[in-house]
């Protein structure tokens, strides 16, 4: 049977499926997990962080206006960051892909 | 010259093990194993074995510890027993899986309950489908040559796979034998140092053991059952290598009288040593019976199993461990599909047997051969029966 469904042969892979590159978990896409994606409405921001701290998976990071800012290939659409915002800046609204 | 002595089989294993030179010892005590890992722990309190010997709080301990150990590239042993096998056995399928060349004694004991300490191969068949290598000793000498042999295969680069060594509980482990003790030379001649393929080194950071996500478990898994095949030649080689160095051969599945035999009995681990001296009592009164003995248990020997069968038109497969499938014993289950796939279509019949350290005599086997002779002449259909079980 030849269809293959894996991401790599069999032989390709490293002993006992060890990791060869070290911290390549980055390149991992949680992005396409997501169903509801969160959209910060800066007029409320009050940049205080906690969307960045709480994220797990790193989705934000600050920019030099103090505002932060969202990479979506890693969102998983989890709503950690719209439950713990203070001030209401973060909805989660529906995905359309 | 290896030097002749008279020894407990377990201090013979463990004298084996210091002679090997291994790195770390990890283990917790069990009857019948416990002999062996005492003995381990007075070498290294002794200076005698410069080794790490960490006195775990578990066997699931244990072998967590062989594996961080084998991972950073240590030459690492454990045994265990039965209940401690038990305990033991989610961190042996990771073992494996890792492809770290761990070595395990496994003193062959029943499992519970009721609670019994004695021996049968419950223990054995609960580690069939691990992913280890596995070997069976028949007596002592047998398990000294197989740890050497076990550390030999195990860390080839062709294989890098863990290896068990049965060796019958009691039977075994606490009977004193006339052992040839090979030497500090004879071992390093023919287990060479290890060198790891592949280690948790910080200068070379690599992950051990991450996520199989379903997109790469399977080829994981390819890669993991190709390994088991692929050993199988270093195996007999490292056999071939041994005899040269020891003059002691071995093969994957050894044969007593089974040539011209018409019926062959087939039996795992010490009561094969009783069982020939059965053959013999038959043969005497013109009974054409021999043995064939699973030497290598895993990866399974098919075509050397159906070459010293062949030529038989009876078999008992007499084991000892249930498969409580309600049809037949787990090894008997494999062998007769390794005869169907050949197109072999001998008389079998399954006698669990030796369960929980039952003695299973000479006349037993006398029995045995002789029921399977009535059972085929009357067509019955074919399956297995406890034998000696008291009505
Ligand atoms: S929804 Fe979850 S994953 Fe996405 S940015 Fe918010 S906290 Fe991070
Ligand atoms: S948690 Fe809300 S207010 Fe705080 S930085 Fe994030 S978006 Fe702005």
């Amino acid at each position: 049977m030849a269809k293959e469904t894996g991401i790599c042969s069999w032989k390709e892979l490293a002993l006992g499926t060890a990791i060869l590159t070290p911290g390549n978990a980055s390149e991992l896409k949680t992005g396409d997990w997501r169903s509801m994606r969160p959209v910060v409405d800066y007029e409320k921001c009050v940049k205080c962080g906690r969307c960045y701290i709480l994220c797990p998976d790193m989705v934000y990071s600050p920019r030099d206006d103090g505002y932060y800012e969202l990479n979506y290939y890693y969102c998983k659409g989890c709503g950690i960051c719209a439950h713990e915002c203070p001030k209401g800046a973060i909805e989660m609204v529906e995905e359309e892909r | 010259m290896a030097r002749r002595v008279g020894m407990e089989v377990s201090i013979a294993a463990a004298e084996t093990v210091a002679l090997l030179d291994v790195d770390v010892v990890a283990a917790y005590p069990i009857t019948p194993q416990t002999h062996i890992v005492e003995h381990l722990s007075e070498l290294v309190a002794d200076g005698q074995l410069d080794a790490e010997f960490v006195p775990v709080e578990s066997e699931h301990s244990a072998m967590s510890v062989c594996v961080g150990a084998a991972a950073a590239g240590a030459r690492t042993f454990t045994s265990t027993s039965s209940q401690g096998y038990a305990l033991m056995v989610e961190i042996c399928y990771i073992a494996s899986s890792l492809r770290l060349p761990i070595v395990m004694a496994l003193a062959n004991r029943s499992m519970s309950a009721p609670i019994s300490i004695w021996n049968d191969h419950a223990d054995m068949m609960l580690a069939r489908d691990t992913g280890w290598i596995q070997t069976v000793a028949e007596n002592g000498q047998e398990v000294v040559d197989l740890i050497m042999h076990a550390y030999r295969v195990a860390e080839d680069h062709r294989v890098l796979l863990p290896v068990i060594v049965n060796l019958d509980g009691f039977i075994l482990t606490h009977m004193i034998e006339p052992i040839q003790l090979p030497t500090k030379e004879e071992v390093q001649a023919y287990v060479p140092p290890y060198k790891p393929l592949l280690r948790l080194d910080p200068d070379n950071p690599v992950t051990i053991g991450p996520v199989g996500v379903p997109e790469v478990y399977t080829e994981a898994k390819k890669a993991q059952d190709e390994a088991i095949k692929n050993a199988k030649p270093v195996i007999l080689e490292a056999w071939d290598e041994f005899e040269k160095i020891f003059g002691r051969k071995y093969k994957p599945i050894e044969t007593y009288k089974a040539e011209d035999a018409e019926i062959i009995l087939v039996t795992v681990g010490s009561i094969s040593e009783t069982a020939m001296r059965a053959v013999d009592r038959m043969r005497a009164h013109g009974k054409r019976v021999g043995l064939a003995r699973i030497r290598l248990f895993r990866p399974f020997p098919v075509e050397e199993f159906v070459d010293a069968v062949r030529g038989a038109k009876l078999i008992g497969v007499v084991e000892r461990a249930l498969g409580f499938n309600g049809y037949t014993g787990p090894l008997c289950a494999e062998l007769k599909s390794v005869l169907f796939d050949n197109g072999l279509n001998p008389y079998v019949w399954n006698f669990i047997a030796g369960l929980g350290g039952r003695d299973v005599t000479v006349e037993d086997f006398e029995e045995m051969a002789e029921c399977l002779e009535v059972k085929a002449n009357k067509n019955e259909p074919m399956g297995y029966e406890i034998v000696n079980a008291r009505e």
